[in-house]
């Protein structure tokens, strides 16, 4: 398999090679080229250690990314070694006789980013187009920034709002409506029934929505914007209205920022620790109402790192963040791809 | 002198006396605090090609995004004056832009196809004005497509995507696109300026097949084109309206002289 | 009016309306957030917080062990972490600005700025206190410089490219090595974007908890011993919140009004000073 791309492109994989800072690719469309010219082998003693600094800083960011994930993957060795994929799929987790399955943080992972996705992405695009198309011209500027205020607040005060504030408003006001409304429901029944305590995956999926909606909205109210003039005023030419221009111009042209935007978001959503840690419960039963307390990866971690004793149990911990770094790691890369795709079509390099 | 609305027109194929659709009268337009357009006034004939022509800059653009109300997507954009068309003022308050836009379809310099299919480009247009089955919608794409020349390229492929066509083609479907929602009015806005010869001649020949189903006004910085295609020509400069007759006349025997020493390549 | 116009008119006010009230939603936990913030830290505000070490459980005190290891820390991160990351943007924005290195360091940086905080703490965890045998403020440092490193690469090597190309040709023109026209000529230019960056880190770094948990862990009493637990602010506003003693709850959120007063104001001193860099 790792053969074939070898033989096939040789002049690729030959370029690939480490090392070779000073290549200049051939087509060099923006922006300035370094002149091509091989540095001299006279070069000053200054100008060589500024290259090699510069050079060394690249790689060290290189180099955490790979060294954390070698570290995370060689402590969770014994977990993984001893549970197999069973580590994975049972909800067994008992600190007591040693016994660790991740069924139970996974999927309150999953659930509650899924929580908060289903309520960032409308709030988020709803915000991109209000600041875009809708609002007073002198009002963009302050509302976006406020927005952007949401990113800037410590995510331990959401914590600790969720925890005093959100958790006992949505105990009081809305878990108990929840139960009444959509608890009797066929079919989805199940997912809404349970005591009103605040304290659970629907109150952390909620909170975690709130904090992620600064990230999407303002990648999205960029690639909005962005929008050629052209584009939007031959839609208002044929009589589009500002929602049919949203949904049938804007929206399909910048599809793949818009969707690289939400992968961001999830990228968030998936790693976010304090806040979660707060209002989730720590809970390791499984249940399916959202209104029961469960766990999150990140916030098992936080939660039970310190206290444990066993190798391991410790190990467990960080086999957890080990799946964790790689499923966000692949998450923000997809972001990140999405996202170039849509500069490059727009002919912007970043 | 300056307006003509009063002269019988010769072109051939018109009526003597072929009525006024839009009547441009005293309009001032401006972009924040500088005027580009100066008291224009103008009589655009039904049913006839009329050739703004004149320098960058002039306001001959300007001019037709006034014609669809295009320039109220921008809050500092500002007309005054009044523009008739059918006797009724479009810039008064109150004015329909959805009704005004489906009677006033326009073409822009570069094509603008959106990023869906070729039969959802078409339809999402028609969707805006009609409820229509499903075999009338695809009944009026194929007339739309048939009318923009375009049906025979594309009819086997209507539902890829519209961005996958030629510079030429997909300025055609944008032609499609405009003419499928039946407008009684086609603005052109330097339509082949970002084509090739051949694209060039092929949306000049389209447009010969229009002339006389709809009233059409083009833009173009190209004299030969507005010579070939149109029945009247207007010359803009510095935001007023020079001269404005017959297209045979203005290339032939103008009266004014800034209109001789532009057509006559002196500046531009 | 037909049917169709009828329906379109409504789908499009239904819309903005929707737009308006998702508008209205975040400001609306903004500003919900903020209040509880402000009205629960003020309260809590006094003069002990300044002079007094956090507290045993049912007693008074203050935080001024944790605002000091905070301000050790932070400031011990800004040391190690704007030279590693203004040279890894120096890197992407000069002469390795087209180098396939540099293609993959942006994207792994990228990925880095939004990498879960938490994991890079078990890092520094694996990496410093196993080795060392306890948890330290050096390590906590160092979890926080690893959060502040993608940010300021990424501002440094926005900055950099900023600066016109002609600027650049001049300097060699004149025959300087590439150091100096960095030194001399780049980063002079591109100063206000590099502390922009800096100052973004900075607001950052100073509201993580996760990364602190396992590196620099608390400390009730006061100690300058970067080479032992150090108090700080995030960490003890966690631990004293999930208590259940009402002192440190109020002492939790005066810490959480002033960290939250102290970010959101450099987060606006961000943008003054990068909008001033626009006009």
């Amino acid at each position: 398999m790792t053969e074939a791309p070898r033989h096939a492109a040789p002049g690729l994989a030959a370029r690939a090679l480490p090392g070779e800072a000073g290549i200049v690719l051939p087509a060099a469309p923006h922006g300035f080229s370094a002149p091509v010219a091989a540095p001299s082998p006279r070069s000053a003693l200054p100008e060589r250690l500024y290259r090699a600094l510069t050079a060394g800083a690249a790689w060290l960011v290189l180099l955490t990314l790979i060294a954390v994930t070698v570290s995370m993957a060689v402590g969770g060795r014994l977990a993984f070694q001893t549970f197999g994929l069973g580590f994975i799929t049972s909800a067994d987790w008992d600190v007591v006789n040693g016994q660790f399955g991740a069924f139970v943080p996974i999927c309150g992972t999953l659930v509650t980013s899924a929580i908060a996705l289903i309520i960032a992405v409308p709030v988020s695009l709803g915000i991109a187009l209000f600041l875009t198309d809708i609002a007073p011209v002198w009002s963009r500027q302050p509302i976006a920034v406020a927005i952007e205020l949401l990113a800037a607040v410590p995510s331990i005060i959401y914590g600790m709002w969720g925890l005093f504030l959100f958790a006992p408003f949505m105990a009081t006001h809305v878990e108990p409506w929840v139960n009444d409304t959509l608890g009797a429901l066929p079919l989805v029944g199940p997912l809404f029934a349970g005591p009103p305590i605040g304290i659970g995956m629907l109150t952390a999926g909620i909170v975690l929505g709130i904090m992620v909606v600064p990230f999407i909205a303002s990648v999205a109210r960029d690639v909005l914007g962005a929008v050629p003039a052209a584009l939007r005023e031959s839609a208002v030419a044929l009589g589009a209205t500002r929602w049919e221009i949203l949904r049938h111009v804007s929206l399909p042209y910048t599809r793949s920022a818009i969707v690289g935007a939400i992968f961001l978001g999830l990228g968030r959503a998936l790693g976010e620790t304090m806040a979660v840690t707060f209002v989730l419960g720590n809970a390791h039963d499984l249940s399916v109402s959202l209104l029961m307390p469960s766990n999150s990866i990140a916030a098992a971690i936080a939660n039970e790192f310190t206290e444990a004793d066993t190798d391991l149990y410790r190990s467990s911990l960080i086999a957890l963040a080990f799946l964790l770094f790689i499923v966000t790691f692949i998450v923000l890369s997809l972001a990140k791809l999405m996202l170039a795709r849509m500069d490059r079509s727009l002919g912007r390099t970043h | 002198m300056i307006t003509t609305q009063n002269r019988p027109l010769d072109t051939g194929h018109l009526e003597p006396e072929a009525p006024i659709k839009i009547d441009v009268k005293g309009l001032d337009f401006f972009y924040g605090r500088d005027q580009a357009l100066h008291g224009v006034n103008l009589a655009i004939p039904a049913l006839a090609v009329t050739a703004i022509i004149g320098p960058s800059g002039c306001g001959k653009s300007t001019l037709l995004r006034t014609l669809n109300r295009i320039y109220a997507l921008y809050p500092e954009q500002r007309a005054a004056g009044e523009i008739a068309i059918d006797g009724a003022n479009i810039l008064a308050r109150g004015t329909d832009l959805a009704d005004l836009r489906r009677r006033v379809g326009m073409v822009f310099q570069k094509p603008t196809p959106f990023a869906s299919s070729i039969r959802a480009n078409i339809g999402f247009a028609l969707s805006f004005y009609e409820k229509l089955s499903r075999s009338e919608l695809a009944d009026r794409i194929e007339d739309a497509l048939r009318q923009a020349a375009l049906w025979d390229e594309v009819k086997d492929k209507l539902d890829q995507s519209a961005l996958s066509l030629s510079g030429g083609q997909q300025q055609r479907l944008c032609i499609a696109r405009t003419i499928a929602v039946r407008p009684e009015i086609v603005l052109f806005d330097e339509p082949t300026s970002a084509l090739d010869p051949i694209s060039t001649a092929r949306i000049e020949e389209l447009l010969q097949e229009l002339r006389g189903r709809y009233t059409i006004v083009i833009v173009t910085h190209n004299m030969q084109q507005a010579a070939r295609v149109s029945d009247k020509t207007a010359f803009f400069h510095l935001g007023e309206l020079v001269e404005f007759d017959q297209t045979s006349r203005i290339f032939t025997s103008p009266a004014v002289a800034r209109t001789q020493d532009y057509i006559t390549g002196r500046y531009g | 009016m037909n049917w169709v116009f009828f329906r379109r008119r409504l789908a499009d006010r239904i819309a903005l309306v929707c737009a308006a009230l998702a508008t209205a939603f975040g400001l609306f936990f903004l500003a919900w957030i903020l209040w509880t913030t402000f009205a629960n830290g003020a309260a809590a505000i006094n003069a002990r917080l300044f002079t007094q070490m956090t507290p045993p459980p049912g007693a008074d005190g203050g935080l001024l062990n944790a605002f000091y290891g905070s301000v050790v820390m932070i400031a011990l991160a800004i040391a190690i972490g704007t030279p590693i990351g203004l040279g890894a943007g120096t890197y992407l924005a000069e002469q390795g600005r087209h180098t396939r290195l540099a293609a993959a360091v942006r994207f792994v940086n990228d990925i880095l700025l939004s990498a879960p905080s938490i994991v890079l703490g078990l890092f520094v965890y694996e990496l410093v206190v196993v080795p060392s045998g306890h948890f330290s403020g050096y390590a906590g440092s160092l979890a926080l410089a690893l959060i502040l490193v993608p940010v300021v690469v990424r501002t440094s090597d926005e900055a950099l490219r900023l600066v016109p190309d002609r600027m650049r040709e001049a300097a060699f023109a004149l025959g300087l090595p590439r150091w100096k026209v960095s030194l001399q000529v780049l980063y002079k230019a591109a100063r206000s974007g590099v502390l922009t960056g800096v100052l973004l880190g900075v607001a950052r770094i100073s509201g993580e908890t996760a990364p602190l948990l396992f590196t620099a862990l608390n400390n009730q009493f006061w100690s300058a011993d970067m080479n032992a637990p150090l108090a700080n602010v995030p960490v003890v506003i966690f631990q004293y919140a999930m208590s259940p003693y009402d002192q440190w709850h109020a002492l939790a959120w005066a810490g959480a009004l002033i960290l939250t007063a102290f970010v959101l104001a450099l987060s606006l001193l961000v943008r003054l000073v990068a909008r001033g860099r626009h006009s």
